[in-house]
Order: structure tokens, then sequence, then C-alpha cells
């Protein structure tokens, strides 16, 4: 099913006999396909409204994502949370969807500095488990009026309600980039290189390590700017080891997971304190793994169907299986209390449990 | 203000009620004689006053737990506080219920630099977080202007901002997680110090959800490398129009100032006669700091300055020395204290999209001399939040009403024209009754079905937020 409007996609969530399984372009949903028939999104696209001035965009959840960037880009605009194309890590076709983009709250590199998808987004219109309407938030950048829904529709991998719009802020594409890097770091040097980098006033878009490759570290902004910071970041970066000026194509390859790509096994995702991450990368034994966010975010390609979260024991933050299947839920499981409040969340927004059907618990 | 009539059965039980919670608490954190809980009648939205039943300051997150359970167990209501800085009576008391304040839970649990986060009790106020962690080099980016009083807790209930948003976000933005302490009793750990926790985004739904679900004990903050420096420059215009294009063009220009700040005429005005910051004699002014090292900061306000000069300024004054700065952002930081010289104010904080700036401070000019009330308008330009500011005479029978009658007013223009009615305030009591006007009562129904979750007894700071004929069922049963 296709829906061409929310008031369409109502009528059919309301007469829905069997569960629903949402669809933006099917680029990015993880922890397996949920049983059901497919509902797609696409048809609920276009610009609503963009207003470069007030750094502001509504658009149909439907809308491609990169024709969501190529609008921002022609005025010289763009996603803050720098959203990452999963398809050659997953090894699926499609075109990804912004409101795909919102429900799995993806946020690439730059998350480490301009926040989450989550913190981008400003207003949502979605349809409930019931058939109903709702709207949240709205196209200003401060809104602190009721009870913020726009974030937990971010994130909530289509458990809640479908998504019919999204609202943004979005920022000022730079001028001029500079990547600096370290060459042959041991992970706990690199994540201490990147600490250092993202404690300076610099204001670091991107650190990121990519064992074999170098330890990588990004400013954005305007060119005389980039350059005296990229010259101070080079001293902070100096006594960890000669620094390089490096060109940015590093940055999509860390963002999309490139070094994974039709590589062996299942793939996991960490998000941790970074100075915790060497130790648990040592205690995972995996085959590749690859930090972002300074080390707070690493990925990891291990055997098929190991239990990570077994392999690792109690650490502090959470582990997420991108790709692969396998006995262990691919969500994180919460502490019963945590889960009680999700679940009873999820009831109350989807009483009849129609969309993606226990996908997330 | 119409509150819901007390639960008489509840006050008919206040000493068994006062002694349970003494016997769960040391005794210094049990207060019930009305002489000591009148510190407690009201937060910073002063024209509401009511003597709650109790007032508990407990120290840990063990003590709040126990106080939930005895509350809980009672059928009490609960109505958590901070500072009491709120300007919408966020934590307004009702005579029938037990006041949770955290000002007592005011320690640093942990700091860590090389990871970038803080760890407090939320009790601990705004200032002395960045206070904390400022000898490293490091801030805490939300700064509310009540930064020296206000609490984390505070600060997280209403998602506060400040100045600074444009570049570094509101409090959700800025927070890693929480341990909040359920109606029940229950102690639950949400994130912690890495990024974006699993499941659903239970904190982005507890931050700026004013006291309605739990009471917040501790938080784990973001903390950020201090810019190297920064400096304003103020301009003068001949009307809010061409200041209003100024800042649009600012921001199409690619440039991120950390702050944008707007002052009207009747501002200017009222802030020259009581700070005498030297401010132009002009129609609207516009204070843009920007940060960086010297040489950034140079090379964006040239930027600025070039934008600023195609929309002919009367004035145009860069800050070239640490007094200069100060003097520029004088007028600004006295505004309010500028305004409480001239009568009594309330503070508005609805938002509109900047590109209907213009046309909202003529509508509200307009409405402001339809009621025969002074408004004067300062605020954060670049993300659209605005401050009006309505002085009235409290002391005159009727002034009160009629200032109230011209904020309601202004806050449906704001949300006529796609804006909303609170940007980093918060609802509490003082906009609850507007709410209808910016959400239709689905839109109500969907949020309220979070609090459903979190406290199904309604019991958590119960007849805030929403308009009272929408929660009625929920608060009765």
């Amino acid at each position: 099913m296709r829906p061409g409007d929310e008031a369409e996609l109502a009528e059919i969530v309301r007469g829905a006999n069997v569960p629903l399984v949402l669809r933006g372009g099917g680029t990015r949903g993880i922890g397996g396909a949920a049983a059901g028939e497919v509902l797609e999104t696409g048809g609920l696209s276009g610009v609503r409204l963009y207003e470069p001035g007030a750094l502001t965009l509504v658009v149909g959840a439907g809308t491609p994502l990169a024709e969501v960037e190529g609008l921002l880009a022609a005025e010289g605009q763009r996603l803050a949370f720098d959203p990452p194309d999963m398809r050659g890590l997953l090894g699926r076709e499609g075109v990804s969807t912004i409101g795909g983009v919102v429900a799995v709250n993806a946020s690439g590199s730059r998350r480490v500095q301009a926040g989450a998808c989550r913190d981008s987004l400003i207003g949502v219109r979605f349809v409930d488990g019931t058939g109903t309407v709702v709207r949240n938030g709205g196209r200003v950048m401060k809104n602190v009026t009721g009870i913020d829904l726009v974030k937990l529709m971010a994130g909530s991998h289509g458990t809640l309600g479908v998504l019919t719009e999204v609202a943004f802020k979005v920022l000022p594409a730079p001028e001029a980039v500079a990547t600096l890097s370290v060459a042959g770091l041991g992970d706990a040097r690199a994540v201490e290189a990147m600490a250092a980098a993202l404690g300076s006033p610099f204001d670091v878009t991107g650190a990121a390590h990519w064992p074999g490759r170098g330890t990588f570290v990004r400013v954005e902004g305007f060119a005389t700017s980039v350059r005296y910071r990229a010259g101070e970041l080079a001293r902070v970066l100096g006594r960890f080891g000669p620094v390089e000026d490096v060109d940015g194509a590093v940055w999509p390859a860390v963002r999309d997971v490139v070094p994974f790509h039709g590589m062996p096994g299942d793939v996991w995702r960490l998000s941790v304190k970074p100075s915790d991450a060497p130790a648990l990368v040592a205690k995972a034994g995996a085959a590749a793994v690859l930090y972002d966010w300074g080390g707070g975010l690493v990925w990891l390609r291990v055997t098929e169907g190991l239990d990570l979260r077994a392999r690792l024991g109690a650490f502090q933050g959470h582990a997420t299986r991108v790709r692969g299947a396998g006995a262990a839920p691919a969500f994180q499981p919460e502490p019963a209390a945590v889960a009680a409040i999700s679940a009873g969340l999820r009831a109350k927004f989807d009483p009849r449990g129609v969309f993606n059907r226990g996908l997330m618990g | 203000m119409e509150m819901p009539a007390p639960d008489t059965a509840i006050l008919a039980r206040r000493d068994r009620i006062v002694a349970r919670l003494s016997a769960v608490l040391p005794a210094d954190a049990v207060i019930s004689d009305p002489a000591e809980t009148r510190a407690y009648e009201c937060d910073a939205l002063t024209a509401y006053r009511c003597l709650p039943l109790a007032v508990v300051l407990p120290r840990t997150t063990e003590e709040v737990a126990a106080v939930m359970r005895e509350c809980h167990a009672e059928g009490v209501k609960v109505i958590p506080r901070g500072a009491g800085t709120s300007l919408a009576g966020g934590s307004l008391p009702t005579p029938d219920a037990v006041v949770i304040g955290v000002a007592r839970m005011n320690a640093v649990i942990e700091t860590d630099y090389a990871n970038r986060f803080i760890h407090v009790q939320t009790g601990r106020t705004n200032l002395s977080v960045t206070g904390a962690v400022e000898a490293e080099g490091f801030f805490y980016a939300p700064d509310p202007s009540s930064q020296l009083a206000c609490a984390i807790a505070g600060n997280i209930g209403m998602n506060s901002g400040g100045a600074h948003c444009l570049k570094y976000g509101v409090t959700t933005n800025n927070l890693l997680g929480v341990t909040i302490v359920t109606m029940t009793g229950e102690v639950l750990r949400i994130g912690g110090p890495f990024m974006d926790a699993p499941g659903l985004d239970l904190l982005g739904v507890i931050c700026g959800s004013e006291g309605q679900l739990g009471v917040v004990t501790e938080a784990w903050l973001r903390i950020l490398p201090k810019p190297e420096g920064a400096r304003p420059v103020l301009m003068g215009f001949g009307s809010n129009e061409v200041a209003g294009a100024c800042v649009a063009d600012i921001i199409k220009g690619g440039l991120l100032p950390v702050a944008i700040e707007f002052m009207d005429r009747p501002c200017i005005e009222a802030t020259e006669a009581f700070a005498k910051a030297g401010y132009p004699d002009c129609e609207a002014l516009l204070i843009v700091e920007v940060e960086g090292s010297p040489a950034e900061i140079d090379e964006q306000l040239a930027r600025i300055k070039e934008i600023a000069l195609r929309h002919n300024p009367v004035a145009y004054r860069e800050a070239e020395t640490e007094d200069q700065a100060k003097r520029i952002w004088l007028g600004r930081k006295s505004a309010f204290g500028a305004m409480g010289q001239m009568g009594d104010y309330i503070c508005l904080d609805g938002t509109i999209p900047v590109s209907e700036l213009a046309f909202v401070l003529r509508r509200i000019g307009e409405l402001t001399e339809s009621y025969g009330l002074r408004v004067a308008n300062v605020f954060h330009a670049g993300d659209g939040n605005m401050h009006p500011l309505i002085i009235f005479n409290a002391n005159q029978p009727g002034q009160l009403e009629k200032a109230e009658a011209l904020g309601a007013d202004i806050l449906k223009l704001c949300v006529e024209v796609g804006g909303c009615l609170t940007g980093e305030h918060g609802v509490g009591v003082e906009k609850r009754d507007l709410m209808s006007v910016q959400f239709s009562d689905t839109d109500m129904e969907a949020q309220l079905r979070v609090k459903d979750v979190f406290d199904p007894g309604w019991l958590l700071n119960p007849a805030k937020v929403f308009p009272l004929y929408v929660t009625a069922s929920r608060r009765a049963a």
C-alpha cells in the first residue's frame, strides 16, 4: 500500500486488520523484518516550506533524502546531523526518505558537534495506531509548549506512528573544510588524541579512528578560520605523532561505514563513553572496527551469530546489532522498569499493535 | 487562575501524611509549619500563591524515592520544585500537595573532561555547573537569564534556553542522561555519559515535561570547551522591518552568531533611562555576538558589517575593548531591571518564525494601544524567541487581568503566524488555558498519554500545562 496523502494513510490505518510494516525507502531499517503488509510512505512527499533566512525546512516524510539535501545545498545550507547512507553496509537498494532517517534517528560523524537527527528535528505530524493524525512541535526552533513528542518519534523505528511530515532546523554549509590525520596510533592513544581535539576550543566537527588508516579530525567554517583552527589543532595533535593535512574523502567513508561494505559477518554499533571504547573493543575480538564520534560510536564487524552483549558483559552504554541475525535481540534490552514504560507508550500510541509489531520489544 | 478544588480527604489527613514523611526523612527535611512553608507558596510568577500541605527537602535520590512512595501510598499530589524561579508558575503549589524541593541536592558527582560531561545532582544551580568546570576551560551551554539562581532540575523540567541557543541549542540538546524517580518511588536511569540512549527517546520526553512525569534527581550534562573569546557589535536601525531583514540576511549569509538580541524603541528608551548604556536613539537595535580567536572574530564581524551596512544602520558600533563590550551588553542585561522600575510586568516568551518579526511587532504595538498598556520588546532574534514585557500596575484593580488579556492576545498572534506559546519558560499555569490555541484536543490527548504511562494516578503536578477541561476526567479518576 502506498497512500498519496495523510488522509488516505489515516483511512488505511483505521481499517487495517493485519499488522503493517512501515517503509520509507527500505534502506536503513534494522532489527529484521516484522511480519505484515508493507505500507510505503513515498507518496507523502514534497517540500511544504523552506525559509533559508529562518533556517527552517518542512517536508513530507516520504521525500527522498537526496532531494532534501539538494534543495538545501542550492541555498548553501545542510542538515547539520549529516545523515549516513546505510545501503552499502546493509546491502540494500532503494531511495532513502527523510522520514526513514528520522524514524531511526540516523546521525553521521557531525553528531559529535551538531547533535543527532533528533536535535535538528523541530516538528512532526504522524498518524498513530488508531488512525488519528497528531501534530507536535512546529516550525520554530525554540518551542517548549507541551510534552515533546517530536523527540519521541525520532528513533522510534516506526513503532508508535507513521510520520507524515517533519520539520528541521537547518544550518549553513561551511565555506571550507580541513581534515587532519595522525598515522599509526593504537586505539587507546587514538581516543586520547580525539579527546584532546574535541576538548580544545577549535570547534571540531568530526573525530574518527580507522585502524590501519589513521586518526582523523575535521574542522569546518570560513576559510581563514578553518586555516587558523587546523593550524592550532595540528599543535594539539602534534604530541601524538606527525600530523598530515588530508582530503575529506574519509568522512563519508566513516559515516557510511564503507570499510565493512561487502565484508562478511555481523555488524554491531556501540554507544559508549569514549575512554571505555578501546577496552571494550579488545574484549569484543572483532574482525574489524571503526571509531566515530571521538570514540563514542564504535562499529564492530564480528562473527555471524555472535552475541556481542554477552561477550562484553555490563558496560555504560548500549549495543545494537545493525546487520545480521541471531538469538540476541537487535536492540539493547532495557531494564524492566524502563521497558515497562516503553511498552506502555507503545500500547498507548498503537493499542492494536499495528505498526512494526515486535520490532523494538 | 482557576485551580481544581483541593482534595478535602487529603487535607483532613494532613497530620498523618506529615508524620509519614517525617518517618522516612531526617527531621530538618520536612517543613509543615505555615510560617515556614510560606517561602514555597509561589515561584517567580508571584501573582499566584498558595500554601502547600507540606514541603520536603531531601538530600538524596533514595530520600526522594521514599517521599514518593509515601505520597503514592497516601494518594497525595506532588509538586516538584527546583530553585523556584519559574516564570510560568511551574512549581505553584496546591493546598493538597507536597512540594519536593531539590535545592539541597547540589553535589557534583563526577566531572570527566576527556569524555566531556559532568554528572550532578539537579538542585545545583545552572551557573555553578559552569563554575565547576571553567577552571579546566569548559562550560555548560544553556544560559537562562536566571542562571545564577535557577536549578538544573528546573532547567530540565522546562527545557530552558537562554541567549546562546542559536549556536548551542537548549537544555534537551545538552542533556545526556537523568536519574528520575517515578510517582511510585521507582528510580530509573535514562541515558548516561554516552550519546543517544537506546530504545524510545524517553530522555527527550522527560526534558520539558514540567514535572509531570517524575522527579529528576541527577543529570549527566554535556560540557563544551570554552571558545577563545567573544565580541559583540551593536547596530541601530530606523525601523523594526529593516532590523528584521538584517537578521535574516546575517543568517542567510552563512554566519551563526552565538547571540542576536533585538530591542525595540520602548525597550531602548526604558533601558537608557535606567542603565545609561549610551545606546543610539533609534527604532530597533541589534546586539550580535560572535566567538572564536581574535582573527576569527574579525573575519565574522567584517562579514556582518558588510551585511548590516546594506541596511543603512543609523548606528554601528564594534566593541574594541572589554569595556566597550560590557557597555554594549549593559543595556540588554539591565532590560528586565529597567522594566521593574517602570512598574510590574509580565514577561512572555512566545516564539515566531523570524520572517514574521516586523509584522508581529507592528501587531503587538496595535494591540498594546487598544489595551492602553505599554509593552517593550527585547528578545532572541536569531531563533524568533520573543520576550514582550507588558508593563502594568498591580496595585490598580483590574490591571493584572488587563495585562494578562493582552498577553493572551500576543501569544495567540505568535501561534497564528506559525509560532508557539512558549520558547523557553514553559507552560506552567500561566499559559495552561492557551494550550488549545496551539493544539487541538487530539494533539493534547496524544501528550496526555505519555503522562498516563509515567503517572497513571495523575498525582504529579497535575493541574499544570494542559487546560483543566482536557485533564478533568483523568484527575478525577
